[in-house]
């Protein structure tokens, strides 16, 4: 869709409300589902690359510097990561907004 | 043009969705259903019908797999009743939401429990606001017709709905009469050639039945329901159509010896022929009374009926199920519904009758309608009045 979700009128639907863009459930941003947001202490971060393997969302990017960071446009906010971390880098830290 | 034939009129309506030239059937057999598509899988088997017939273990699944067959663009037929139409019922509404145009008999059945296989609209009521266009017939010739008319309407591109043809189960689906089946190439002239514009295509890829959320569903709704309204118009054409093509007519509200009636009576399905003979014996009797037969159920048709009511006293309703608890029967308290703006409106009285398969016979609607006249007079209407129960 080249228009966000929440722009479309009833009559700018397709037959059946028919997605004619594939993937793109990738534009709805799952990030405003969330009640707490993934904080990193990287001192202590090995770049082992679990907290990207156990994301459900698939929301966690390498960085230029090979740190591996939530992209909080997708990030729910589940905590999985931080649970999952060996070496406890990352605290989840309730969302101010 | 085909010729009359004394057949059954289960047969004569699996005959008629295979001139219909389907691609896809996907059915499971239940009373009072079964010889639709016991017919039908045997056409496929001797290959007089070329279609893929998917024998399922479940009507969920039988509609599941029509949706399926359907959104690759393949014209889809199936049929069922009562406790069937209930285990579809989560899937009829994705039919109608993602606008998938299968075509789908209803021999009308009870609900159980007790468990109870012969007739009445409890299934039809169940799933009335599926999003379906509904018609509802009142005899084997016209079960017929409308199995040609729901695929032209269906598939139509201004439509694109499912359709639900209501029979009632065992007084229509078993009775064997007089039917004029028409000629293959006659019914293929009538039916356009069917192209789904976004069909399942590995080199086009859509999504269907996507997530809509709370940004997007509403609108979705909004779309549904406007699309269902304006399926209308083109029902009346494709009935006009088929006048055209094969003679007989159908309308949304049907008329019978309304001229100067106060009082009409108003019926839906197969009991309308019998509520006929009482129209006559009462007529003859000098009571100056008519009959209204509902035609099309879904969309409802309010500017037909209000029209058909204008000159009239009073409307005795018939309905064949039961809201429990609610505005005693559906199909009544819809009628008041599209009534009860009208600056100058008839009386409306609501009676069930028929529950079950329980006969009305020629005197039980003679009995019904003065009965009615008897609650007009006397105000002492009931929520809910069930005629003809043992007291
Ligand atoms: S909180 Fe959950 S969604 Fe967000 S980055 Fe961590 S694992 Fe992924
Ligand atoms: S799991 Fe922890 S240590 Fe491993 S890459 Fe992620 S943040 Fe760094």
């Amino acid at each position: 869709m080249s228009k966000n979700k929440e722009q479309y009128t009833w009559k700018e639907l397709e037959i059946g409300t028919i997605f004619t863009e594939p993937g793109n459930t990738a534009e709805y941003k799952t990030g405003d589902w969330r009640s707490q947001a993934p904080a990193y202490n990287f001192e202590r971060c090995i770049k082992c690359g679990v907290c990207q393997l156990y994301c459900p969302e698939g929301c966690i990017e390498e960085d230029a510097d090979g740190y591996f960071v939530a992209n909080l446009y997708w990030c729910k906010g589940c905590g999985i990561c931080a649970r999952e971390c060996p070496t406890g880098v990352i605290t989840m830290e309730e969302e101010t907004e | 043009m085909g010729e009359k034939v004394g057949i059954e009129a289960s047969i004569a309506i699996a005959e008629a969705a295979g001139l219909a030239n389907p691609d896809v059937i996907a059915a499971y057999p239940i009373t009072p259903q079964t010889h639709i598509v016991e017919h039908l899988a045997e056409m496929v088997a001797n290959g007089e019908v070329n279609a893929e017939y998917i024998p399922v273990e479940s009507e969920h699944s039988a509609m599941s797999a029509c949706m399926g067959a359907s959104a690759t663009g393949a014209r889809t037929f199936t049929a069922t009743a009562g406790q069937g139409l209930e285990l579809m019922h989560e899937a009829l509404y994705i039919a109608s939401s993602m606008q998938l145009p299968v075509v789908m008999t209803v021999a009308n059945r009870a609900l159980s429990a007790p468990i109870n296989v012969w007739g009445d609209h409890s299934d039809m009521m169940a799933v009335r606001d599926t999003g379906w266009i509904q018609i509802v017939v009142e005899n084997g010739q016209e079960a017929v017709d409308n199995v040609f008319c729901a695929f032209c309407i269906a598939e139509d591109q201004r439509v694109l709905l499912p359709v639900m043809i209501h029979i009632d189960g065992f007084h229509l689906t078993h009775v064997i009469e007089p039917i004029i089946l028409p000629d293959r190439e006659e019914v293929q002239k009538f039916i356009p050639p069917y192209n789904y514009p976004m069909p399942l295509d590995t080199d086009r890829p859509v999504t269907m039945g996507g997530v809509g959320p709370p940004t997007i569903y509403p609108e979705a709704k909004k779309r549904q329901d406007v699309k269902l309204r304006a399926a209308r118009d083109v029902i009346l054409e494709h009935w006009a159509r088929f006048t055209k093509a094969f003679g007989r007519q159908y309308h949304p509200v049907e008329r019978y010896r309304t001229e100067g009636a106060k009082i009409l009576l108003m019926t839906m399905g197969s009991m309308s022929e019998t509520a006929m003979g009482a129209i006559d014996k009462m007529r003859d009797e000098g009571i100056d009374v008519g009959l209204l037969k509902l035609k099309l159920w879904r969309p409802f048709p309010f500017e037909e009926l209000q029209e058909a009511v204008r000159e009239a006293e009073l409307l005795v309703v018939v309905d064949r199920s039961i809201s429990f608890g609610g505005p005693g029967g559906p199909f009544c308290s819809e009628v008041k519904a599209a009534l009860y703006n009208q600056e100058k409106r008839s009386k409306v009285i609501g009676l069930v009758a028929g529950l079950g398969g329980r006969d009305i016979s020629v005197d039980g609607f003679v009995g019904i309608t003065h009965r009615g006249i008897e609650i007009a007079e006397k105000g002492d209407e009931q929520v809910l009045e069930t005629y003809g129960v043992r007291e």
